[in-house]
């Protein structure tokens, strides 16, 4: 075993026990066990995080060959989700505004690693992914895009109000910035009710410029409220690259009285690392900012085609040299865990997953008629009211 | 007599100040003093030792069947004894009994705004209530509405029950992306996922020579939003009814308050109530014409009432109460009854309460008018600071009155 470990492996490895070195996977493993294996081990951070009036967490984060299969699938099945919504879209199957998050899976799949349902999540518009993360399903999110009553809001939110509530994820929301005040708010309430809990509340670049944001992120640490401010920058505004509209465009510094942190988003590991830090902080010392440093593939949204404002060059450049699931593919071949076969029919797999959900969705019904009316208001207020007009009268409101 | 004194205050009660001391033991006499008035405040010091329970618990005083007083129409099912009771007091603080009430009721009711906490409430409607529940359930904020307001629609997504208060509702006008966006749609567009169980309150309308910009009547831009529900309170007794009705509904609702009525006096029930937020109130009833109106301006409608009335005019008035959505019940009932119709209010003509209660009438009671709907609204000019131009901006009686009479003839 020995002879065949390169210098290589144990660079990557440097916190591992000699124990562990001895145990790790030889070619001649069988690599369908291997696949569910728990047993954890450490592997080293490329990028290193940056502190604002904190000290970062350490380069090297804990995980398993497990985790780093399900970050492969998942990644990948978004991936794909996101490439067929462009395709729907094209096909005029999905209408109005979609923004799609292809580039960025990293950041949704290292929080969940780091995070439980408990915690909340709260995102602007482009939330397929950070949907699917949170627990959603693949035939939800189409019949949704395609307005279709099986969608996860019944097809009447579309694609930027996608909510899942027993799971944490509050949404889904237009308007730029108007989700950081609720995703206080959220955190209000879990100070309120004492869980012990974080809030999650991601906006991008452009939103950072946003007052409202400082004036809630001003709440948050006045009251040491569990939120934990994520940026996730991805460089562009829509049109308008960050230098263009930010006098300061290092984002995790511009909460000033608030730490900061800068993370490589496209690295999930690091991604988890990061949010695991900040959860612990928030709850136990108060609001945190994360700048997560992303990339999209396409343009801001599908009426963008994302190479006005920014060269060809630089977006192949990020697909060769940064994409996630590139960089995860990359270690679990490293480290043995699959084959380059057994990982091209895992895309397979998600490929067929994908389709066959647009196929369900398709066949699904646009919603009826009469649901035009309903939940405008809740129905059933469940109190007892008397007459104003003072007749001597009681009836439950319904 | 053993009891060396009693100290009581039932305020300017319906018969005067009350003697006690016909009655023959202390017993009854403190029997007597708690019953008629759980407010009175009461001191003994008893030298015997037979007084044992030396104060009736105000439970005890509280009637089993509700009890309807304090307005003009007077039921004849109200018991005599019933209308004795109850309490005397001003408009904010019966919104801050009613608020004081729910929190008591629902440990998830808060409330927040600027100046709620430690200052008491700029109009004095929180008062005490952070020394009694907390900062946290008493949140006195930074002068920032927008978040503050979308604090609150966050809360309440996960299930708190909070009480935004606008200093003024101008300032809300900062907040109105949240209130729209958020407050109102995203029961809808969530699928029916979040119930958004928010009270927004505060002052509007036109005071007392405070300038264009702390004088607007923003119930007519929040009347279009869907998913709102909007009312207006006028007396202390519909003020507390309405809080509570407020803060009980699962609905984000707008309790519009006005910045004149805080200081009305009225003696409203000790026993509990609620009103109903999608009901009008029959404040008058009468044959000749329905006037409608709301807010303060109820109250200029009952002043020209009186000049009205002198001159044999007979008008039903109806404070609509619910401006989002209008109680067409009542309303319709008293248009086919009088088939003329006045609205008097306090927004501005263009595109305000009064000009879509108008066409609400129009579409469904046409049929009974027999006169055009007459409207009297605020100018639609931003109202100035001097005295004598302010007061030709809102409805003054004199117009009310001039405005029957080319109706009624």
């Amino acid at each position: 075993m020995a002879p065949s470990i390169s210098t290589f492996r144990r660079a990557i490895c440097t916190r591992v026990n000699a124990s562990r070195f001895l145990a790790s996977p030889s070619p001649f493993r069988n690599f369908s066990s291997s696949t569910e294996d728990s047993t954890p081990f450490t592997v080293d951070i490329a990028v290193p995080f940056k502190g604002h009036k904190i000290e970062p967490p350490p380069q090297v984060v804990e995980t398993s060959a497990k985790e780093l299969m399900t970050f492969f699938k998942d990644m990948s099945r978004m991936r794909r989700m996101e490439i067929a919504s462009d395709q729907l879209y094209k096909s005029k199957l999905i209408r109005g505004f979609c923004h799609l998050y292809d580039g960025q899976e990293a950041v949704c799949i290292g929080m969940e690693a780091a995070l439980t349902r408990e915690d909340n999540i709260i995102t602007a518009y482009r939330d397929h992914c950070t949907y699917l993360g949170r627990g959603g399903t693949l035939p939800e999110v189409f019949s949704e895009l395609m307005g279709r009553k099986d969608g996860c809001t019944l097809g009447k939110g579309g694609s930027m109000h996608f909510y899942k509530k027993e799971n944490g994820f509050y949404g889904g929301h237009g308007i730029v910035g108007a989700q950081i005040p609720l995703g206080v708010g959220l955190a209000f309430a879990q100070k309120y009710e004492k869980m012990k809990a974080a809030t999650f509340l991601l906006y991008g670049d452009g939103a950072a410029n946003q007052g409202q944001l400082f004036e809630a992120l001003n709440m948050a640490a006045l009251w040491d409220l569990p939120a934990v401010y994520v940026c996730e920058n991805n460089h562009y505004g829509m049109g308008t690259a960050e230098w263009r509209a930010a006098k300061c465009p290092e984002y995790y510094k511009r909460g000033d009285y608030v730490p900061g942190l800068k993370v490589d988003g496209m690295d999930a590991l690091a991604v988890k690392q990061a949010v695991r830090f900040a959860k612990e902080h928030a709850l136990s010392k108060g609001p945190i900012m994360l700048e997560m440093d992303t990339y999209r593939y396409h343009g801001h949204s599908m009426s963008d085609p994302g190479s006005t404002y920014r060269t060809r060059d630089e977006i192949s450049g990020v697909r060769q040299e940064r994409d996630p699931i590139e960089r995860i593919r990359k270690l679990i071949l490293f480290k043995e865990i699959a084959t380059v076969s057994d990982l091209k029919n895992i895309e397979k797999e998600v490929k067929k997953e994908v389709e066959d959900a647009v196929a369900k969705a398709k066949e699904s019904s646009p919603p009826d008629a009469s649901e035009l009316f309903s939940n405008v208001y809740v129905k059933g207020y469940g109190s007892q009211v008397f007459g104003c007009d003072r007749k001597h009268s009681t009836a439950t409101l319904s | 007599m053993g009891l060396s004194s009693i100290a009581y205050d039932l305020g300017s009660g319906l018969n005067g100040p009350m003697s006690i001391s016909h009655l023959s033991s202390p017993r009854q006499q403190l029997a007597f003093s708690a019953k008629s008035c759980s407010r009175a405040c009461i001191t003994v010091r008893a030298a015997d030792g037979n007084s044992g329970s030396m104060r009736a618990p105000p439970s005890t005083v509280r009637a089993s069947k509700l009890v309807t007083n304090a307005v003009a129409v007077k039921s004849e099912t109200a018991s005599i004894a019933a209308t004795k009771s109850g309490h005397e007091l001003l408009l904010f603080e019966a919104l801050r009994e009613g608020l004081e009430e729910e929190m008591e009721r629902d440990p998830r009711v808060c409330v927040l705004g600027e100046d709620v906490g430690h200052y008491g409430g700029s109009y004095k409607v929180t008062k005490g209530l952070a020394e009694k529940f907390g900062d946290l359930r008493v949140l006195d904020t930074p002068i920032a509405e927008n978040s503050f307001t979308g604090m609150a629609v966050g809360a309440a997504m996960t299930g708190l029950r909070p009480i935004v208060e606008g200093m003024n509702m101008g300032f809300l006008l900062l907040a109105y992306n949240q209130i729209s966006n958020n407050c109102g749609m995203l029961h809808y567009t969530s699928g029916g996922q979040f119930t958004i169980p928010v009270v927004i309150r505060g002052p509007g309308g036109v005071g007392r020579q405070l300038g264009a910009e702390h004088s607007q009547r923003l119930e007519s831009y929040f009347q279009s939003v869907p998913g709102l529900q909007m009312v207006a309170c006028s007396t202390p007794y519909n003020a507390k009814g309405l809080m509570k009705a407020a803060i009980r509904s699962e609905n984000p609702v707008i309790l519009c308050e006005h910045v004149l009525l805080y200081n009305l006096k009225e003696r409203i029930p000790d026993e509990e109530y609620v009103c109903c937020l999608e009901r009008a109130e029959l404040v008058r009833p009468g044959k000749d014409v329905t006037i409608l109106t709301y807010s303060r301006m109820r109250h200029h409608v009952l002043q020209a009432a009186k000049s009205l009335i002198n001159k044999g005019y007979d008008p039903e008035i109806i404070d609509i109460i619910s401006l989002k959505p209008f109680d067409l019940h009542t309303i319709g009932n008293s248009i086919k009854k009088t088939h003329k119709v006045l609205i008097v209010e306090e927004c501005m003509r263009t595109g305000g309460i009064g000009a879509s209660l108008r066409a609400s009438i129009m579409d469904n009671f046409w049929d009974y008018l027999d006169a055009p709907i007459m409207c009297l609204s605020s100018q639609d000019v931003p109202t100035p600071y001097a005295g004598t131009l302010e007061e030709a901006t809102v409805v003054q009686p004199p117009q009310i009155v001039k405005a029957i009479k080319q109706l009624c003839g």
